[in-house]
Parts: C-alpha cells; sequence; structure tokens
C-alpha cells in the first residue's frame, strides 16, 4: 500500500481531501492500488504521472463517479462522493462535451441551477465565469461550434462557478495553446489567493512546476513520490556555461567537482548556491571563460523521469 | 424534485432543438396534410357505379384511420426507441454525465428528470398529431373514433413503455444496441400479437397463448389493440367477436387488471433502471 501525507492538518477544520487505502479494480486490471493522503485546504495540488498512471480514477473516486473497491475518506469533510460533498466542488473532467446544442451562457445557467447558485446571482456570476477564461464575448454561441481549446475554456468556466471550495482539474490544459496555458496558471494563481485547493490532475510537468505548491507522483496505480515541489525538484545543481578549458583543466575540474556536460555547460549535481563563488573562481584559475552561470534544482522532469522512467 | 424538473426541461429543451425531431414534425405534418385529402375522397368514390352511402363512407374511414393510426404508432415507436436511447447511454459516452454527476445531482434525479422530459415530449407528440388527425378526418368524412381520449392515451402510453425499456438497456448498453433492440422488441411484440390473432381464429390454444405473453412482456401490443378497440366501429367489434380478429381489429377492451399491470410494469422497468444506473460506473 502506498501512504501519501500531504502537508499537516490543523485545527477543527477538515482536510480538502483525505483518503486512506483508496483502491480501484477492473476486472483484473488493477486501476489504482491504496491510495492514501491528506491534501490541506487552501493549496494547489500537482497530481502527475503517466498516461494511465491512475490519474483520472482517483479523481472519479473522489467525486463518487466510480465506487471503490477498497478503502475509503471524506472531501472537504463529507464522505467521497457524497451530495453535501459535491455542492462545494468544481470539476472540470478530462475528456468531456458539453451537450452541442447549448449556448455557452445556457451551460453555466444549467450548472449554475444544479449547484444551486440563486437565480439573481446569475447574472452576475455567468458573466464572471467567462471573463475568467476569456469567453466574454462567445456567452452566446453554440458550444458545437466552439473549438477544442474554446470548450476547454468553457469547462473550466463551469469549474469555477459559485466559489467551490475544492476545484479538481483533470489535464485543464491539453487542449490549449500557450497563452490558454498562461491563463490558466493566472486563474490557479488567483483561486490560490482565494483559498480555494486545487486538485490538479496533470502530466504536463512545466504546468505543476510553476503553480503547484506540493504534488504527488503516481505511476501503476501508486504513489512513487511526493512532497512540497521543492522537495521533489530534487537535488540541487549548478550549470556554468564556460569556454577556453582544455582536457587535462577539465579533468582536473572533475576531480575537484564531478560534473557532466551539455555543450558549453558543465553541470554540477549535488552543488547549491553556495558553492558558486569557488567554483567560480576554479573555472577562472584554470583559464576558463564563464559566459553563464545557473544555480538551481533538477528540473522536475528530470526527476519524473528517474522514477517513472525506471519502472 | 428541483434538479429532477431541471433535467426534465434540459431534455425536452434538447429535443425541441434536434434536427431529427425537426425532420419528424415536418414529416408528421407532411403525412397529415396527405392523409387529410386523401380522407377529404372518400365521400366522393363511387362502388358499383353508385356514391358510397353515409354508413360505407364510416367504415372506410374507420378502416382507413386504423391503417393511419398503425402508422403514427409506428413512428412514435421508432422515434421513442432513438429518443431514448442516447438519454443515459449517450450522456455516459459523451462525457455528459460526469459533468452533471459532479454537481450535487443523484442518479436517480437524472434518470428520472431523463424519463420525464422524454414522458413529456412523447405525450406532446402523440396527443397534437393524433388529434390533428381525428379531427381533421371527422372534419371531412365525419368519422370521430368512439372513444379519442383513450385512443389518445393508448398510444401515449406504448410509447412511454417503449422509451422506459430503451432507457433501462442505455444504463447498460450504448446507444446503437439500446435502438436496435427496443425497436427489434416493438417488431417482435406486433408479430407475437398477429400470431396471437391467428391462434384464436384457428382456435389453436398454444400459438393464441404467444399473443398473450408478448402482450405481458413488452405491452405495447396490447395498448395497440387498446387503442384499435377505442378507435374501431361497433361493426368491426362485432365481426372480431365472430373470430375474424386482427391486429387492425379486436373484439374487447383491455380489462382493468391488465392496465394496473401496465403500470406494474412501467413502475417496475423504471425501479430496475434505477437500481441498474446506481450500480454503473460513470
Amino acid at each position: 500500500m502506498a501512504s501519501l501525507v500531504v502537508g499537516s492538518v490543523s485545527g477543527s477544520v477538515s482536510p480538502a481531501i483525505e483518503v486512506t487505502d483508496l483502491g480501484k479494480r477492473y476486472g483484473r486490471k488493477l486501476a489504482l492500488d491504496g491510495l492514501s493522503m491528506t491534501v490541506p485546504r487552501g493549496q494547489v495540488f500537482g497530481f502527475l504521472g503517466p498516461n494511465g498512471a491512475g490519474k483520472t480514477t482517483a479523481i472519479r473516486l473522489l467525486l463518487g463517479l466510480s465506487r471503490p473497491t477498497s478503502g475509503g475518506g471524506t472531501i472537504l469533510g463529507h464522505p467521497l462522493g457524497s451530495l453535501a460533498a459535491r455542492r462545494s466542488i468544481g470539476y472540470l473532467p478530462e475528456l468531456f462535451r458539453y451537450q452541442g446544442w447549448l449556448r455557452a451562457r445556457e451551460v453555466l445557467q444549467l450548472h449554475c441551477e444544479l449547484a444551486g447558485i440563486a437565480r439573481p446571482r446569475w447574472a452576475a456570476v455567468i458573466p464572471q465565469a467567462l471573463a475568467t477564461v476569456g469567453l466574454a464575448s462567445r456567452a452566446e454561441g453554440r458550444v458545437a461550434t466552439f473549438s477544442k481549446g474554446m470548450q476547454q475554456r468553457l469547462g473550466l468556466a463551469v469549474a469555477l462557478l459559485g466559489e467551490p471550495q475544492l476545484v479538481l482539474l483533470d489535464e485543464p490544459t491539453s487542449a490549449l495553446d500557450p497563452v490558454g496555458r498562461h491563463d490558466v496558471r493566472e486563474i490557479l494563481h488567483r483561486l490560490r489567493e482565494r483559498g480555494v485547493t486545487v486538485f490538479l490532475n496533470s502530466h504536463l510537468l512545466s504546468e505543476v512546476e510553476q503553480v503547484c505548491d506540493r504534488a504527488a507522483i503516481v505511476d501503476h496505480g501508486r504513489v512513487v513520490a511526493e512532497g512540497s515541489l521543492a522537495e521533489l525538484l530534487g537535488r540541487p545543481r549548478v550549470r556554468i556555461q564556460c569556454s577556453g578549458l582544455e582536457a587535462e583543466q577539465l579533468r582536473r575540474l572533475a576531480e575537484r567537482a564531478p560534473f557532466s556536460t551539455d555543450g558549453q555547460w558543465l553541470i554540477f549535481s549535488g552543488l547549491g548556491d553556495a558553492d558558486v563563488p569557488s567554483l567560480v573562481q576554479a573555472i577562472v584559475t584554470a583559464g576558463g571563460q564563464i559566459h553563464a552561470v545557473d544555480p538551481g534544482q533538477q528540473p522536475l522532469e528530470e526527476r519524473f523521469l528517474e522514477l517513472v522512467g525506471s519502472r | 424534485m428541483t434538479a429532477v424538473w431541471v433535467i426534465a426541461r434540459l431534455t425536452f429543451t434538447e429535443l425541441l432543438r434536434r434536427r431529427l425531431v425537426h425532420a419528424l414534425l415536418a414529416l408528421t405534418l407532411v403525412v397529415i396534410a396527405l392523409t387529410v385529402w386523401g380522407f377529404s375522397r372518400i365521400p366522393h368514390l363511387h362502388l358499383g357505379g353508385q356514391p358510397l352511402t353515409p354508413g360505407e363512407v364510416q367504415l372506410a374511414s374507420a378502416q382507413l384511420l386504423l391503417l393511419v393510426m398503425f402508422m403514427f404508432s409506428f413512428v412514435l415507436a421508432l422515434s421513442c426507441s432513438f429518443v431514448a436511447a442516447p438519454s443515459i447511454a449517450g450522456d455516459l459516452e459523451s462525457g455528459v454525465a460526469p459533468a452533471l454527476l459532479a454537481r450535487p445531482l443523484r442518479r436517480s434525479q437524472l434518470l428520472l428528470g431523463r424519463w420525464a422530459g422524454l414522458v413529456a415530449a412523447t405525450i406532446v407528440y402523440a396527443v397534437g398529431s393524433t388529434t390533428g388527425v381525428f379531427l381533421l378526418v371527422d372534419w371531412t368524412t365525419g368519422y370521430l373514433p368512439r372513444q379519442m381520449g383513450s385512443a389518445e392515451a393508448a398510444l401515449v402510453v406504448e410509447g412511454v413503455c417503449l422509451l422506459t425499456m430503451a432507457l433501462a438497456l442505455s444504463t447498460r448498453l450504448s446507444t446503437i444496441t439500446t435502438a436496435v433492440i427496443s425497436v427489434m422488441a416493438f417488431g417482435t411484440m406486433w408479430l407475437g400479437g398477429v400470431a396471437g390473432a391467428f391462434g384464436e381464429a384457428f382456435h389453436n390454444q398454444a400459438i393464441s397463448d404467444v399473443g398473450v405473453a408478448t402482450h405481458y412482456l413488452l405491452p405495447t401490443d396490447g395498448l395497440w389493440r387498446a387503442a384499435v378497440f377505442a378507435i374501431e366501429p361497433l361493426s368491426s367489434q362485432a365481426a372480431a367477436r365472430h373470430g375474424l380478429g386482427s391486429t387492425f381489429q379486436v373484439s374487447a377492451g383491455p380489462t382493468q387488471g391488465y392496465l394496473t399491470y401496465v403500470a406494474l410494469w412501467l413502475v417496475a422497468l423504471l425501479g430496475l433502471s434505477l437500481f441498474s444506473f446506481s450500480r454503473r460506473e460513470a
């Protein structure tokens, strides 16, 4: 059983998501293998994994769209899938299609009605949701005439209706262009500022890297790593772009601090900010010319491939 | 209850906007217009060089009206099958259902809302088209079915039975499979009813029992015969009582027991649909 505790729970406020040993089996195929996790309120939480890892299955179990074959839990303090929980949740499915014959405004009206948002508020809530996702001018457009990206924006508008406490987004930017992805990141930042918990299901690592406070990496239905982004990003490393070093000088430098190369870049794994001055001095002393210095951490993509690619 | 109403209204609105329904309504109007023209010619027909007597006009009108109503019954059955088949299966296949069910909406509310919207559409279509035909035939030939309301009710419930079955199937099967099975079931029940009539005419109990069984398995043919009884003239009923019954000529209307059974059949099938959908992965 994979066990994951994300953040700490303080006070009497229930966590946004708390599941224990949550599993799902379809016949012989194990889609989710004993997921245990606690996601505190107010964070943007990334749920990463390759295709078929069990990410969507986890979301479906949280919402009660599927029944778990083991385990259980709570969402916003209510049993998984309960009506009480769903009153405060916004959800953007991965594979969805709103009724093509409806206008964008009508889709939002339908969800306002189902979400129990008072009718007098619709006049303010619906234009606001459409404006947030950049569809203000397409309120009267029929969904059938929308591009895939526009439909995804509409789906996001639906998920944001009614000031939800928890927003579950399943691959929210898969159909969006770079501008759309930037817009989504801005929306996620604003949600975090408002204290809304976001559960972001994605395999776009750069997206998660830029917006998430914490993340879990799941593969073959099991959590293989979890933690804050700083923890997940892995070991520190320093990249230095330099020229003018001969083979012998490079060998001596490697004896001092092992490195790998990427073109003109020397990559010193395991070294951090504090090591930069001495590294720079060593290269200059050896006769090298420094063009750029980039202290940082192992990218999430490398960490992800280490964890998932090796399985 | 509010959520059921929301889904029912959504379903009804969807039907109003679908091209399939637009085409159906346009074709219905064309058929009604042609029917009325045809009926308006009956009083001017001659038999053996003599104009038809008022009694012959009535009899011819009644028999032709039954044929027209059978066509409407068939169209209603096809429409109910093809419109109800995607109601749940289509929602699941397209991803509409997960988006809806992530809201505080029970599966039972989604299913009952779909059912209510389809029933409302069936009532509007069946009552509207049959009332139009009945009144126009009365205007052109002077023949009005004895129990117009009963005939319309029987046709409506026939459609409701079929759409309820399609809805139940669509909680488990794909859209196209559901539609095909529903249409085949309707045809099979009709054929069973015809066989049953033959069994009665030739006093063959086994074949006659087939007809009875089909009326209970899926009550569409039983309800069609209830409609026939309400539409046909008394002379046809008398002929049927002398062993000349057919799918267009019946001797007796439905019993109270049979109508109660149909009501229970509908409730049971709805219950089965609710149970099936509640166990289904969305």
